[in-house]
């Protein structure tokens, strides 16, 4: 097998497998942090006992992978109550507060959360007061560098539960070209049971399209974009009007571009139904992105080395104007 | 991959991808004799592969990869391959173990019911099983322990036996050289050899044993036998789980279980003869 075409494939359509290589469609989706998804979409299905107790194990992690993002949430929600402002969770560990359907399987690695800029120095106070801690010296090149060009803090790591949280004040860095309304993000975001928030449905399509496409190299980008069809699936059949809303919210945050090719990959790839006028028409450069997003053969090994370093390249070049650029590589090389 | 074994430890499948020819052949030579996947399906994979592009043939050094990995692990020399692929089944074993409570342990079984080892490194029970292993008892692995979630039992893990540094003549004195892998020099650990387990051990990986007696060995101190408490052995066997927090309340239940029906001791042994005596005794009365 030389790409992950194996893997999309059993994720959208489980039962078009016909004794598919077992090792390779586990392997890959490892690599790609899919296992849990794939045991969620395989469940109930007939497989060879082997694979029933490899995904047997993979639901098992999946459930404590829950339990653990839920508990970082509450945690963060307990040191964050008596400032009094909204926190809004971000990507996983959303789709878990929320129950959506992109949950099933969803491996979570840090919490993410969103905050009002101006207030975003209150919550790291407070979080370092119930016992997070900086990662990066304070003051130093990298804090700087975060406090200054990009959307998020500095990331923190708790001191006793190991985990990391990243509290953001908006969705792309503030060097990168679109601006997205961050105050439209928190107005918009829905409260959830436990008084956190995520945002709303179509911010959160938003958001997903932005970082797998206007940020980083596409590193994990299938997960990614599997997030984005069991999103857009969900939403969709919630909700009438949910393209239209779609459509205002990625012009809004200056993400048009990003949405739409998000929406032309997931239908490529996983077959998800989308508003034809949202997804805009098929380009030339769709076929490199899918092909980026398919570089991996049945041992898990990255493949297309040049391909990946060119899409590294573009998500520095996304990240900040050239003079920057050239700054910032300077810097970290004599580091 | 260019390079590949695929073979079957106990109920675990493992299938290992070389950029080398020089690691799978040495892998295939200690592990002659194991089956193969049943189904041809496998649990773990585990790459052997150039840090670099370039190691492949410049100084060449072996990085270990696979379905799951320590992002900051150390490259290995080629000559050391053998070992890297050891590291690599048990980094799987380690991080990506879910079926089974996997407890850092040896185990042996004699009359249908097993005895399990554990302790930490140096503590001598990957020599003491594998010298159990050539006096009478069936060796069912000298580095982890797989207990069933539902039913309770052990499950055989007999991967080649790890020797280290003095234990290396200890058990070469015992077993036919055929048995064994190169030794190693120079290693992280000092000098490693492997072995593979006698044909018992390997005809039978597949049947399990209920456990009868778990002992806490300690090599290097005068005898000694001492009783261990309950709530002891429980710590002490979640400290050697790499997946009791992971399992939740199914690892929580099957650990209770093994605590509250096996009877444990903690013994201290000067040599491994003195300990195979004690070991001996211990089962006896424990039987």
């Amino acid at each position: 097998m030389r790409d992950a075409r194996l893997l999309v494939q059993a994720l959208r359509d489980p039962d078009s497998l016909h004794d598919p290589d077992w090792s390779a469609l586990v392997a890959t989706a490892r690599a790609e942090q899919l296992i849990g998804s794939l045991a969620a979409r395989l469940a109930g299905k007939a497989v060879p006992p082997r694979v029933e107790a490899i995904l047997e194990s993979a639901r098992r992690d999946s459930a404590y992978a829950r339990t653990q993002a839920l508990w970082e949430a509450e945690m963060c929600r307990r040191a964050l109550a008596p400032l009094g402002m909204p926190a809004i969770l971000l990507k996983g560990t959303a789709f878990h507060a929320a129950d959506l359907d992109a949950a099933e399987g969803r491996s979570v690695g840090d919490l993410d959360i969103l905050v009002p800029r101006d207030r975003i120095e209150e919550a790291e106070a407070a979080l370092i007061a119930a016992g997070w801690e900086r990662m990066k010296a304070a003051e130093g090149y990298d804090d700087q560098y975060y406090r200054r060009w990009m959307h998020e803090l500095p990331p923190l790591i708790h001191h006793t539960r190991d985990r990391m949280i990243d509290v953001h004040h908006t969705i792309l860095p503030l060097t990168a070209r679109p601006r997205p309304d961050a105050t439209a993000l928190i107005a918009d975001s829905v409260v959830l049971e436990s008084g956190l928030r995520m945002l709303s449905p179509a911010d959160m399509i938003v958001h997903a399209a932005a970082h797998l496409l206007a940020d980083g190299d596409l590193a994990g980008g299938l997960r990614n974009l599997w997030d984005i069809d069991r999103l857009l699936r969900e939403f969709a059949a919630r909700d009438d009007d949910f393209w239209r809303k779609l459509a205002e919210r990625s012009r809004l945050h200056q993400l048009r571009g990003p949405v739409a090719l998000a929406l032309r990959l997931a239908r490529r790839l996983y077959g998800t139904p989308v508003d034809r006028v949202v997804a805009g028409r098929t380009r030339l450069g769709d076929r490199l992105f899918e092909a980026r997003l398919l570089a991996r053969n049945g041992w898990g090994q990255e493949r297309h080395k040049a391909l990946r370093f060119a899409f590294y390249i573009r998500s520095h070049w996304l990240r900040m104007p050239p003079l920057m650029l050239a700054r910032h590589l300077w810097v970290k090389a004599r580091a | 991959m260019r390079h590949r074994l695929a073979f079957q430890v106990g109920p675990v499948a493992f299938r290992i991808g070389s950029a080398w020819r020089a690691p799978i052949d040495a892998l295939g030579a200690l592990y002659a004799g194991y089956p193969e996947p049943e189904d041809g399906i496998c649990d773990f994979t585990v790459r052997l592969e150039p840090e670099q592009p370039w190691r492949r043939w410049l100084r060449p050094s072996v990085a270990i990869r696979g379905d799951y990995m320590l992002p900051d692990a150390m490259p290995m020399a080629l000559a050391h391959g053998l070992l890297a692929a050891e590291m690599g089944m048990n980094l799987q074993m380690a991080l990506g173990q879910k079926r089974y409570l996997l407890l850092h342990a040896a185990s042996v079984e004699k009359g249908g019911r097993s005895l399990i080892l554990t302790g930490e490194s140096g503590a001598g029970k990957s020599t003491l099983a594998a010298l159990l292993g050539e006096r009478g008892w069936r060796l069912m692995g000298d580095e982890f322990a797989l207990l069933d979630l539902a039913s309770g039992a052990l499950h055989p893990f007999p991967r080649a036996v790890s020797l280290k540094n003095g234990a290396i003549a200890v058990v070469e004195r015992e077993v036919i050289p055929t048995r064994f892998g190169p030794r190693l020099d120079g290693t992280p650990k000092g000098a490693i050899r492997h072995m593979r387990p006698a044909a018992d051990a390997l005809q039978r990986m597949g049947e399990g044993a209920p456990p009868a007696l778990i002992l806490f060995p300690r090599f290097g101190v005068a005898e000694e036998v001492r009783p261990v408490g309950q709530a002891e052995i429980f710590m002490r066997l979640t400290q050697a789980s790499t997946n009791y927090v992971a399992l939740g309340a199914a690892g929580f239940d099957a650990l209770t279980r093994l605590v509250s029906e096996t009877p444990a001791a903690a013994i201290d042994y000067p040599d491994t003869d003195a300990a195979v005596a004690l070991v001996e005794d211990l089962w006896r009365q424990a039987a």
